[in-house]
């Protein structure tokens, strides 16, 4: 196969057809059928390592909540032979569905953009990575793959592994672990996955979404990509919207859109609004005041102490207790560490039991300064991000919250139960 | 050079003595683990230093050393 440069791509027809709208991503109706999918996007364009230029002058960072340039991890894995590329559509975020729906929605998306990667960065094999209760996910893709495989498309070796069900196994070293036999937990090691990954090959993990914008960028190009967004955050991204809105359910928008045009998206809010989260489980809550300020890019939430993270949203109306909420995520994430590093084994519990005592009321002040003083103890001293983006939730509730707290302080417990955000139960480890 | 020292948090299981042969660099956190002091460490404290790597059980305990400015242009 020839592999061009991307200077030879010129933006298909269908870009356009859809010059500056959305949804780019998730068409309506999807076109979930390698005709139809190639129908709406044209053909991929056998690009190479002119990709990784490419990416760099869309600006396209990482959909996985952290946010990094891919032009630099693809650069990183490039620079050295015989890499690997893992898809990473693991979404262990409880709040977040947007790679889910995107794999059994657009699955040929994905793949193009795992592909392109491939032969950006040198790579014979990619690895599509998806969570063994994403049923939906996994159905579309060995679907797309086998249609893929009948057509004889690519010329490199494409396969789904069905990951264990716990939230920190998405994590970049754990997965690259348990690809390599081991236990999908995190590890500590000197090397990174770019230089010693999957059977200690340079390994390329991206997120699903981050792999689908790739695609559009290598058959549209970066200019084209970045004609949505901001200048400083350029681009589209799928965001999961849940709690006390009229349509729950997953959008795409531009970067820097008001979070109250975004709320509008998904119907509106139900109820009068006391708090957003943004960025799911390791984000923060905005208050009722953000929705007509905020914005949805790195910036502007930036100002109210958050940030995008994996783009999950969850509306938390008046009424209902985001103390209690909070406590109930704490508790979770406390139990999804991977028991490993002491300071989340005994510190993250230890917060969530902090976080209870406030709910039970039982608090004398004590347990909420306990509570903000481990935060700020457990951060940056784990294996991975666990314990930091645990004490970025937890910090977020305190200030949010803090006349709920006193509330329980004064009054005890409030009588309903908390139930709005969903901890779902954990699974093994393989 | 300068020397810094890191853990390795997956290794530790917080035995605790690098804090005692180090308390100048290491305390313990509420649940017995080592808080390492991000900065370098002094030169007359580096023997010290790595006493508490030497003593560690897990091996968890690690130097790393940098070269500094000065270094790179000798």
């Amino acid at each position: 196969m020839t592999v061009l440069d991307t200077t030879d791509i010129r933006p298909s027809e269908t870009a356009v057809r859809f010059p500056g709208t959305l949804p780019r991503l998730i068409p309506n109706p999807p076109v979930t059928a390698i005709g139809a999918h190639l129908d709406w996007y044209g053909p991929a364009p056998h690009t190479g390592a002119g990709l990784i230029a490419e990416a760099e002058r869309a600006g396209l960072r990482g959909r996985g909540g952290a946010g990094f340039p891919t032009a630099v991890k693809m650069a990183a894995v490039a620079r050295r032979r015989g890499g690997v590329v893992v898809a990473n559509g693991t979404e262990g975020e409880p709040a977040s569905d947007k790679d889910k729906t995107l794999m059994a929605l657009a699955p040929h998306l994905v793949l193009d953009g795992a592909v392109a990667a491939a032969r950006a960065v040198g790579a014979d094999r990619a690895i599509i990575c998806v969570e063994r209760s994403a049923k939906g996910a996994i159905r579309a893709l060995r679907a797309a793959l086998a249609e893929r495989h009948a057509a004889r498309m690519d010329a490199i070796e494409l396969s789904v592994a069905l990951t264990p069900n716990r939230y920190v196994a998405g994590e970049a070293s754990a997965l690259v672990h348990w690809l390599n036999g081991g236990d999908a937990r995190p590890t500590f090691s000197p090397h990174r996955q770019a230089e010693r990954g999957v059977r200690g090959r340079p390994t390329l993990v991206d997120n699903v979404e981050t792999l689908a914008h790739l695609a559009l960028i290598a058959r549209y190009r970066g200019e084209w990509w970045r004609s949505v967004g901001t200048a400083e955050d350029p681009g589209s991204a799928l965001v999961t919207i849940s709690g006390a809105v009229a349509r729950p359910g997953v959008y795409e928008i531009p970067l820097g859109a008001r979070l109250a045009g975004v709320l509008a998206a998904a119907g509106g809010p139900t109820h009068a609004v006391q708090a957003v989260l943004v960025g799911g489980y390791f984000g923060s809550w905005l208050p009722a005041a953000a929705i007509d300020q905020a914005r949805l890019d790195a910036s502007s939430l930036r100002e109210w102490g958050a940030g995008l993270g994996c783009g999950a949203l969850a509306v938390l109306p008046e009424g209902a207790c985001g103390l209690a909420e909070s406590a109930r995520v704490t508790a979770w994430l406390a139990g999804q560490n991977a028991g490993q590093c002491g300071p989340c084994v005994f510190g993250l519990p230890a917060i969530a039991g902090a976080m209870d005592a406030m709910v039970q009321g039982d608090n004398h002040g004590v347990a909420q300064r306990e509570a903000g003083r481990w935060t700020e103890l457990v951060r940056g001293r784990g294996a991975c991000k666990h314990p930091d983006g645990t004490a970025q939730f937890v910090a977020s509730s305190l200030k949010t919250f803090a006349g709920e707290i006193e509330a329980h302080r004064r009054r005890g417990p409030c009588p309903g139960p908390a139930g709005l955000l969903p901890v779902p139960a954990p699974g093994a480890w393989r | 050079m300068s020397m810094r020292l890191t853990v390795n948090p997956i290794t530790c299981v917080g035995h605790g003595l690098c804090a005692e042969l180090f308390p100048e660099g290491i305390t313990l956190d509420d649940w017995g683990y080592p808080i390492i002091d991000p900065g370098t460490i002094p030169p007359h404290l580096e023997a010290q230093a790595r006493r508490a790597v030497s003593a560690c059980p897990t091996l968890a305990l690690l130097v790393t050393t940098e070269r500094s400015a000065a270094d790179v242009r000798k």
